[in-house]
C-alpha cells in the first residue's frame, strides 16, 4: 500500500501541519529567549484568540484572514498589558514567580473561557474551507496552502523587526543582559511587556489560520503548546529561524510517524527527537551559544 | 561561562515545565453542590461531569436532567408523597472517578434518596460502587460499559442500553442494511480511537465482521485529540473501501468526516458505532455536506412520541442541541419519579425496589417493556440512525424508523 504519491502527500501534509505548529513556537520562543520563562498561558492565550476568531466571524462576518489584522494588534496590547500589568508585577523580578504567574493565567483564562462559553466545541464554515487544490497526488485544502504562506511571511516579519529596528536590537541587548541593557538605558520593563505583546500576536495570527478548519473549545489551543514546547528546545530557544524549521521538522516527523507507526505512535517520534536534542545537541539546532 | 549559563536555562526550562505540567493537571474548578433548605422534599442527586474533558455532555446531561425535576415539580410534584417538590442536588464529577466518588460522599450526606447520573462508563463504575456503600439507589444515565451493570449490585439501574447490545444491533443492522441494498459492500477500513471505547469496539469489529461477509482491510488507530486527519484519510484512499467506520469522539470524528470531504474520498458508506458525531444535530447543522448520508447506531429518542418531539421543540426554543445526554437523562429522572410514585416513600430501601419491579411506560424513548434484571432495563434498545435531508433520521428498527434508509450513498 506505500506508494511514493502517498508518501509525499503524508510529507506535504506534515509539512502544512508544521507551519502551524512553528507559529505557535514563534511566539514562545521569542517570550523564552527574553523573559526567560516558560510561558503556560500561551495555549489558554491560542485558546482565548480561536475564540476570538471565531466571534469575530460569527458576529461581525469578518473573514478570519482579515481578522488577523484586527486580532493581532488586539493581542499585542493584550499581551502587553498582562506583562506590564499582571504577570510583571505578581512575579517581582523573580523568574520561577513569573512561571507560577504565568500558569495561574492559564487557569484563569481557561475556566472563564469554559464559565463564558461552556465546553461546547464551536466550528466556522467558511465558503471557500472545502476548495482544494489538485496536486495530481493529493488534495491540498486551499486554507492550508494560505496558512502555510501567512507563516513565512509572518515568520520573516519577526526576523526583520528582530535585526533592523531599534525595538529588536533593544528586545536581543535584554535576551543577552539584562543589567547591561539596563545600563545603557533601555527600558527593560518596556520590552518585557514588548516581547510578550509580540508572542501573543503570533498565538492570534495562529487561531486566525486555524480556524477555517480546526475547532475551538475552551482547551483547544492545549493541543498545540506541548507540540510547541518540543519545537522550541529543537530550534534553539529565542530563534526566530530555529522555530520555523523545527516546526516544519516537527510536522513532518509526527506525519511520517503517523503513517509508518500509526497515529497513536506518531506523537512518539516528536518526543524521541526531544529526547534526541536534550542528549546530543542540548542548545537546539539554532540556539545561540551565548 | 556563557555555555554553563545556557545549560542552567535549559535545566530550568525542563524544571519549569515539569512543575506546570503537574499543576496543571489539577488546574480544573469545582463548583460546589448546592445545597437548599428543608421542607416536604425528595432529594435527588444529579451528578454529572460538568467540568475537565467531558463537561459539553455533562452540561448537556445536567440541563436533561433538571428539566425533567422542573417539569415535575411544575405538575404538581410527588403525588404519592403528598405532592412533595423534588430536590435537586447538583454535583460535578469533574470528568474523573474520583471527582464522581467525592460527590457520591457529599450527596449521601446531604441524604439524597438516589442518585442519577455519571455520563462516562468510568464515573459510572466508580460511582455505582461508592453509592453501593451506603445502599443508595444509582440510575445509571448513560454510561455503555457492560461492566457497569454486571458486577451485582444491588442500587445501580440502567435504564438504556449497554455496550454489548448495542454493539450486536449495529452489526445484525449493518448486514440487513447490506443485504437489502443486493450487498453492495464487502470491504471495510476501521478508524478507531485508541482507549477503551474506540479500540474494544475495533476488537470486536474485527472478531464479528469476517464472519458476516465482510473483509476488513485496514484498522487505523488514533489518539484523542488527534489534530489532523490528512494521514488517515490517505490511507482510506489507498484501500478504497466500501465502508468506513469510525469509532471516535466528536471533534475527531468531525475532522474525519471533513478530511475525507475534502480528500474526495466516497466510499459506498460511513457507518458508525456510537459514533462521536454521527447522531448529532450540531454536526448535520454545521457540516451538512461532510454529513449527508452518515449512519450510526446510536442512544435516539423515539421519534414517533409526541412528548419527544415536544421535548425537543423546548430545547431547541432555548438554543440548545438535543443530544443524546439531554434525553437520557432527562427520561433518568422522569423513571425515578415513576418510581418514587410507586414506592409512595422516599426510603432508598423502598426505591430500589420499586426500580426493581417498575414497568415504567409512556416514556421517550425507542423501548420495549420496561423490565429489569440484575439492574438492566431488558426493554433498551439503540436506534439506526442516518443524516437525511440535512436532519437525522431514524432507519431501524422498523416500527420506531421515520426514514427509509439510503444506502449505497449516492454520488
Amino acid at each position: 500500500m506505500l506508494s511514493a504519491p502517498i508518501l509525499i502527500s503524508a510529507i506535504v501534509n506534515g509539512l502544512l501541519t508544521g507551519s502551524i505548529y512553528a507559529l505557535v513556537a514563534l511566539g514562545l520562543t521569542l517570550i523564552y529567549g527574553v523573559l526567560h520563562i516558560i510561558n503556560f498561558a500561551h495555549g489558554a492565550l491560542l485558546s482565548a484568540a480561536l475564540f476570538a476568531a471565531f466571534f469575530v466571524y460569527q458576529k461581525a462576518g469578518i473573514d478570519p484572514y482579515l481578522a488577523i489584522f484586527l486580532l493581532a494588534p488586539a493581542f499585542f496590547g493584550l499581551g502587553y498589558a498582562l506583562q506590564c500589568l499582571v504577570i510583571g508585577p505578581a512575579s517581582r523580578g523573580d523568574e520561577r514567580a513569573m512561571l507560577l504567574a504565568t500558569l495561574g493565567l492559564a487557569v484563569l483564562i481557561e475556566n472563564a473561557l469554559l464559565y463564558a462559553f461552556r465546553a461546547d466545541t464551536r466550528t466556522i464554515d467558511l465558503p471557500y474551507a472545502f476548495k482544494t487544490v489538485d496536486l495530481a497526488f493529493t488534495f491540498v485544502a486551499v486554507p492550508r496552502l494560505i496558512s502555510f504562506a501567512v507563516v513565512f511571511v509572518v515568520a520573516l516579519a519577526l526576523w526583520l523587526i528582530m535585526t533592523l529596528t531599534d525595538t529588536g536590537k533593544a528586545i536581543r541587548a535584554v535576551a543577552k543582559e539584562k543589567l547591561g541593557a539596563e545600563l545603557a538605558g533601555i527600558d527593560v520593563t518596556h520590552i518585557y511587556a514588548m516581547t510578550f505583546g509580540l508572542g501573543t500576536a503570533c498565538v492570534a495570527i495562529a487561531a486566525c489560520l486555524l480556524i477555517p478548519t480546526y475547532y475551538v473549545n475552551p482547551s483547544a489551543g492545549n493541543a498545540f503548546v506541548l507540540i510547541a514546547f518540543t519545537i522550541v528546545v529543537l530550534g534553539g530557544m529565542g530563534s526566530v529561524p530555529g522555530a520555523l524549521i523545527g516546526g516544519l521538522v516537527i510536522g513532518v516527523v509526527e506525519s511520517l510517524g503517523g503513517f509508518f507507526f500509526g497515529e497513536s505512535l506518531g506523537q512518539a517520534g516528536i518526543f524521541l527527537i526531544f529526547i534526541a536534542v536534550l542528549l546530543i545537541r542540548p542548545r537546539g539546532l539554532f540556539g545561540a551559544t551565548a | 561561562m556563557a555555555k554553563i549559563h545556557d545549560r542552567l536555562s535549559r535545566r530550568r526550562f525542563l524544571a519549569s515545565a515539569a512543575i506546570g505540567v503537574a499543576a496543571a493537571g489539577t488546574g480544573s474548578v469545582a463548583r460546589p453542590s448546592v445545597l437548599c433548605a428543608q421542607g416536604a422534599v425528595v432529594k435527588l442527586g444529579l451528578l454529572h461531569p460538568v467540568t475537565g474533558a467531558l463537561s459539553y455532555s455533562g452540561q448537556q446531561g445536567r440541563i436533561g436532567a433538571t428539566m425533567a425535576v422542573d417539569e415535575i415539580n411544575a405538575a404538581g410534584g410527588i403525588k404519592a408523597l403528598g405532592g412533595a417538590k423534588i430536590e435537586p442536588i447538583l454535583g460535578d464529577a469533574q470528568s474523573t472517578p474520583d471527582g464522581g466518588t467525592a460527590e457520591v460522599e457529599k450527596m449521601n450526606a446531604a441524604e439524597v434518596s438516589c442518585i442519577i447520573g455519571g455520563y462516562g462508563s468510568s464515573i459510572c463504575l466508580a460511582v455505582s460502587q461508592a453509592a453501593a456503600r451506603y445502599d443508595l439507589p444509582y440510575v445509571v444515565d448513560v454510561g455503555v460499559a457492560d461492566s457497569i451493570i454486571t458486577r451485582g449490585l444491588k442500587n445501580t439501574f440502567r435504564f438504556g442500553p449497554g455496550f454489548g447490545v448495542i454493539a450486536n444491533t449495529a452489526l445484525e443492522n449493518l448486514t440487513v442494511i447490506n443485504d437489502q441494498a443486493g450487498k453492495p459492500a464487502k470491504t471495510v477500513v476501521i478508524v478507531n480511537e485508541d482507549s477503551l471505547f474506540g479500540s474494544g469496539l475495533a476488537k470486536l469489529l474485527n472478531a464479528q465482521l469476517p464472519a458476516k461477509g465482510f473483509q476488513i482491510l485496514e484498522t487505523i488507530p488514533h489518539p484523542t485529540p488527534t489534530r489532523d486527519f490528512n494521514n488517515v484519510v490517505l490511507k482510506i484512499k489507498a484501500q478504497a473501501p466500501d465502508l468506513v467506520i469510525p469509532a471516535n469522539y466528536y471533534n475527531e470524528y468531525v475532522l474525519l468526516a471533513r478530511t475525507m470531504q475534502e480528500q474526495h474520498v466516497r466510499p459506498k458508506a460511513i457507518y458508525s458505532v456510537l459514533g462521536g458525531a454521527a447522531s448529532s444535530y450540531k454536526f448535520v447543522r454545521e457540516f451538512p455536506d461532510a454529513a449527508k448520508y452518515i449512519m450510526d447506531c446510536n442512544h435516539w429518542f423515539n421519534p414517533k412520541s409526541a412528548k419527544a418531539m415536544e421535548l425537543k421543540k423546548k430545547v431547541e426554543d432555548k438554543g440548545q442541541f438535543y443530544t443524546y445526554e439531554l434525553y437520557m437523562n432527562y427520561t433518568a429522572v422522569t423513571l425515578v419519579a415513576d418510581a418514587l410514585e410507586h414506592a409512595a416513600s422516599a426510603d432508598r430501601a423502598k426505591l430500589a425496589a420499586a426500580l426493581e419491579n417498575s414497568t415504567f411506560s409512556g416514556h421517550i424513548m425507542p423501548y420495549g417493556p420496561t423490565k429489569f434484571v440484575n439492574g438492566q432495563n431488558q426493554g433498551a434498545a439503540p436506534v439506526n440512525t442516518q443524516v437525511l435531508d440535512n436532519d437525522i433520521k431514524a432507519i431501524l428498527p422498523a416500527e420506531f424508523a421515520n426514514a427509509k434508509v439510503v444506502f449505497p450513498m449516492p454520488a
